[in-house]
């Protein structure tokens, strides 16, 4: 089974295409001049060592799983390439959700409502998010939520929503572990089905335990994990498409 | 695939509201002190915060090295570093372990958790010194040069702690830091500040005299032949002056050459200031001929260096000198920890220090003796006295007893004339304790009869010890391979010295002998790397730098260098010996080198915090008082020891030995 095949992706306009034409499509398809200046920046070709693809990896937290209930309420990114991850260019931002706070969130993200009462709206740090991702390739741990969210975000606010490929740590995890869910009999022998949840892969590639969490530390653990992933699976040569969904 | 079943998709987060405030109090934080660091990345500055250099670090210091911090990781087997790369960055290990190598491709040290390396690079030369490869998969920080150079601006902790462990690791010849110690890196030649007196060896003492007050010198250099073909042949000193010429009046027509300094010990030119301090000490000589090849560039006087180096130890020693009783030397031995603290605190190496105290020792022995000769009279007949142990191999420390001997002239008669030297030896020793130095408890002192014989009696003994040497005997004589003469008649020293040179390389059974003794003490080294403890009623759980590790380390390198026919005393000048004949190779040689040096320096650093603390120094050490640094260099000095001791055992076939015996 191949990571394309896990899931479909929504349906999205000029889905069939290649991503570097889609994106050259999409530059004179969009009337938003964010998004313009977004697809003009490119993306890689699909046959690019994953050593000469500049990334970057974007953690949301949300009010919950549902990007067509919930709102985003912290956005978090850092710039990295194989080579490191550069803490200078991270970013962090508080945004302001649609939707009223469920109580349940704010204890696990520790984001507060007066935190939240402060920050902006989502289309105030747009301009600079935008740029962040400008000619990145993202890297997410689980691919239903910032690609879907973001895309939800921005056709409520822009009337037209977003679309990228992207590298998934958590895929990437489920690939490497198909037989991860044990068999009734393994159940019933008190076998554990493995995790391939961020901080579980994290230990399996002897990353450290993070404390803090918040969409930014998210971000760079999600890094971290993608470069012991290729460290110890597929190597800088390996071209981006094998990976990207 | 089956989504997480809550919107916490990362796993077992348990926040709560002590975390969030944590949170925003260092987000306040932040703003308030003008830091621009994300507070999100709290958990990597924490990391930072807990470990060396970072730890005592202003905080928002801190801050602003973690905004510049790049992550890399590199799998088991990566090659971080690679020697003459160029440096761009410090690394600071996250997580996983890192070794690092010599030029050589010898292991020289293993990062791990919280630890840098790479800064060696980046102070010296912008290239890597030292080649990294990654141990176990590592998550690693690489804090920018820029960054790197910044906090070496800002904070002195920061360079400090850079600096000086570079230093006591690599022994690293030049000094880059501003208030280092000048004796050690400025040389003998800026000393010279006027051009050689000088004068024909032949001429008369009155002329001399008029010579040295003319040129206000102290010293007046006296050569053989003329023009190019001059050299030197003799000094004279105004102390010769006044103690041999006017004390006994002699006529103004005595030939200078009569009462001239012959068989000079002079430095070269190139040396530094302050191995010219050590000469001075160990000779007990106030002038030193500064030497270009064979051409005189000047004279150096003790005064020269005091006015240097004010604090230098040199003081303290030319100040025994003026001392007129025991009282008066009692007085001044209250400032020789300060002198030693001074020099650890000036950075100076192990030999420097060693040197220095056991000059110092000399100094206070020889001002007794004279103290002595004074009271009592002038001996019966010629004497030598002699150090043993610590002060003969110019590595005594500030915990130290008295080790001595007496060597007296063939033509001594027991009965007439030992009740002087009893007497003499008595005021000595006594002396000594009042300053200190304490009685030696196995009563290796000149005040015993055994240790007060003629040069005849002393040549059989060591003839004895060589020819028919016995284990446990051999134990209780290992100090007087140790030996200096550092009085009086010092040619019977240096021909027990040429006798014990001569007969111990051919002795196999004599050198088998001892290093079967010297393998008793063992580096306290577990498996895997770990420290081996003994309970010490005070302190808990220690280990002893002194018996595990300088003293095993000297014994060893003692046995090579007799094999090798050496008559050094010094540990390092047995080394040099020893690395000059094939017998150790010269990887080995400086393994030891450093390895000596490195405990050698933890356990007088370990004294000086004892000492500027108040407490009563000892060679105890306890592994959690030393930094991540030293324990894992100490690890390295003890493999060192361990595998000298297994070749010395092969060497000299120490087993069998055990058998014969």
């Amino acid at each position: 089974m191949s990571l394309e095949e896990m899931d479909t992706p929504p349906s999205q306009p000029f889905a069939n295409m290649p991503w570097p034409d889609r994106y050259q499509t999409l530059t004179e398809a969009t009337n938003n001049s964010l998004l313009k200046a977004f697809y003009q920046a490119g993306c890689c070709d699909a046959n690019t060592p994953l050593s000469q693809v500049p990334m970057v990896a974007i953690d949301f937290e949300t009010t919950g799983l549902s990007a067509t209930e919930h709102s985003i309420i912290s956005v978090g990114l850092v710039p990295f390439t194989l080579e490191g991850i550069q803490l200078s260019a991270a970013r962090h931002w508080l945004v302001k959700p649609k939707l009223a706070l469920h109580q349940t969130s704010v204890t696990i993200h520790g984001i507060t409502h007066a935190d939240l009462e402060q920050a902006p709206d989502l289309v105030d740090i747009l301009p600079e998010l935008l740029e962040c991702l400008a000619g990145r390739l993202p890297v997410v741990h689980y691919r239903d939520i910032e690609r879907p969210f973001l895309d939800v975000a921005l056709r409520h606010r822009l009337q037209e929503g977003i679309q990228f490929p992207l590298l998934d740590t958590m895929a990437i995890e489920a690939h490497l572990h198909p037989d991860r869910r044990p068999t009734f009999w393994q159940t019933w022998r008190g076998k554990k089905p493995l995790s391939i949840r961020l901080s579980d892969s994290r230990l399996r590639y002897g990353l450290p335990h993070y404390a803090a969490h918040n969409a930014l530390m998210d971000a760079i653990a999600t890094a971290e994990l993608l470069q012991a992933q290729i460290a110890h699976h597929f190597g800088a040569q390996t071209p981006v498409s094998d990976l990207w969904l | 695939m089956a989504a997480p079943s809550t919107a916490s998709r990362f796993g077992a987060i348990t926040h709560d509201q002590t975390v969030l405030s944590a949170i925003v109090l260092a987000k306040h934080y932040l703003i308030h002190s003008g830091g621009c660091m994300q507070a999100e990345l709290i958990d990597i500055r924490n990391h930072l915060l807990q470990h060396s250099p970072f730890n005592e670090m202003p905080e928002e210091l801190v801050n602003r090295v973690t905004e510049t911090i790049e992550i890399v990781y590199a799998r088991a087997g990566t090659e971080l570093l690679r020697i003459n790369d160029p440096s761009k960055a410090l690394y600071y290990v996250r997580s996983g372990a890192v070794e690092i190598f010599r030029r050589s491709g010898e292991l020289y040290n293993r990062i791990g958790e919280g630890e840098i390396f790479g800064e060696f690079g980046l102070l010296m030369n912008k290239h890597v010194r030292f080649p990294a490869t990654v141990l176990e998969d590592s998550l690693i920080y690489r804090i920018p040069a820029e960054t790197f150079h910044y906090l070496f601006e800002q904070d002195e902790g920061f360079a400090d702690y850079v600096e000086i462990e570079d230093r006591s690791r690599l022994r690293s010849a030049v000094s880059r830091r501003e208030k280092s110690n000048q004796l050690m890196t400025s040389r003998v030649s800026r000393l010279i500040s006027r051009k050689t007196v000088s004068a024909p060896y032949t001429v008369r003492l009155q002329e001399a005299a008029r010579i040295m007050t003319e040129n206000s010198v102290s010293a007046l250099l006296l050569m053989e032949g003329e023009g190019d073909q001059a050299r030197l042949k003799g000094i004279i000193t105004d102390r010769d002056l006044r103690i041999r010429a006017v004390t006994e009046a002699l006529p103004s027509e005595t030939p200078i050459s009569d009462i001239m300094t012959e068989g000079l010990i002079t430095i070269p030119a190139s040396h530094y200031i302050f191995e010219a301090m050590l000469t001075m000490l160990h000779n007990n000589v106030h002038h030193l001929p500064v030497m270009d090849d064979h051409e005189v560039r000047g004279v150096i006087a003790l005064s020269d260096i005091v006015k240097y180096e004010s604090q230098s130890s040199l003081y303290l020693v030319s100040n025994i000198y003026h001392q007129t009783s025991v009282k008066g030397l009692k007085k001044i031995s209250l400032e020789v920890r300060d002198s030693f603290v001074r020099m650890v605190n000036e950075d100076a190496n192990s030999h420097m220090i060693g040197s220095a105290m056991a000059g110092i020792g000399r100094s206070f022995t020889q001002r007794l003796l004279e103290l002595g000769e004074e009271k009592l009279g002038p001996p019966p007949v010629p004497y030598c006295f002699m150090a043993l142990g610590s002060m003969a191999r110019d590595e005594q420390l500030v915990v130290t007893d008295q080790d001595n001997a007496m060597i007296l002239d063939d033509s001594f008669v027991a009965e007439e004339h030992d009740a002087y030297f009893l007497e003499l030896a008595k005021f000595v020793s006594d002396g000594l304790a009042e300053c200190s130095y304490t009685y030696c408890t196995g009563d290796i002192m000149a005040t015993n009869e055994r240790w007060r014989q003629p040069l005849r009696v002393w040549k059989a003994y060591f003839s004895d010890w060589i020819d028919n040497p016995q284990a446990r005997a051999l134990l209780n004589s290992n100090i007087f391979f140790d030996l200096d003469g550092i009085y009086g008649e010092t040619d019977f020293a240096e021909q027990l010295k040429t006798l014990v040179a001569q007969k111990a390389s051919n002795s196999q059974r004599f050198l088998a002998m001892m290093a079967r003794n010297a393998l008793n003490r063992t580096p306290p080294l577990g498996f895997f790397r770990n420290f081996v403890m003994e309970e010490d009623g005070k302190h808990g759980k220690t280990f002893n730098l002194k018996r595990r590790g300088t003293a095993p380390l000297s014994d060893l390198i003692r046995i090579h260098a007799l094999a090798c026919g050496s008559k050094a005393q010094n540990s390092f000048e047995r080394l040099d010996a020893i690395g000059k004949t094939r017998l150790i190779l010269d990887d080995g040689i400086g393994n030891l080198r450093d390895a000596l040096e490195f405990i050698a320096i933890v356990r007088i650093r370990h004294q000086a915090l004892a000492i500027e603390a108040g407490r009563e120094p000892d060679n105890n050490v306890r592994p959690q008082d030393l930094s991540p640094f030293e324990r894992n260099h100490l690890k390295d000095a003890f493999q060192v020891l361990s595998n000298a001791q297994k070749f010395l055992k092969y060497r000299y076939n120490a087993q069998i030995a055990r058998n014969v015996s």
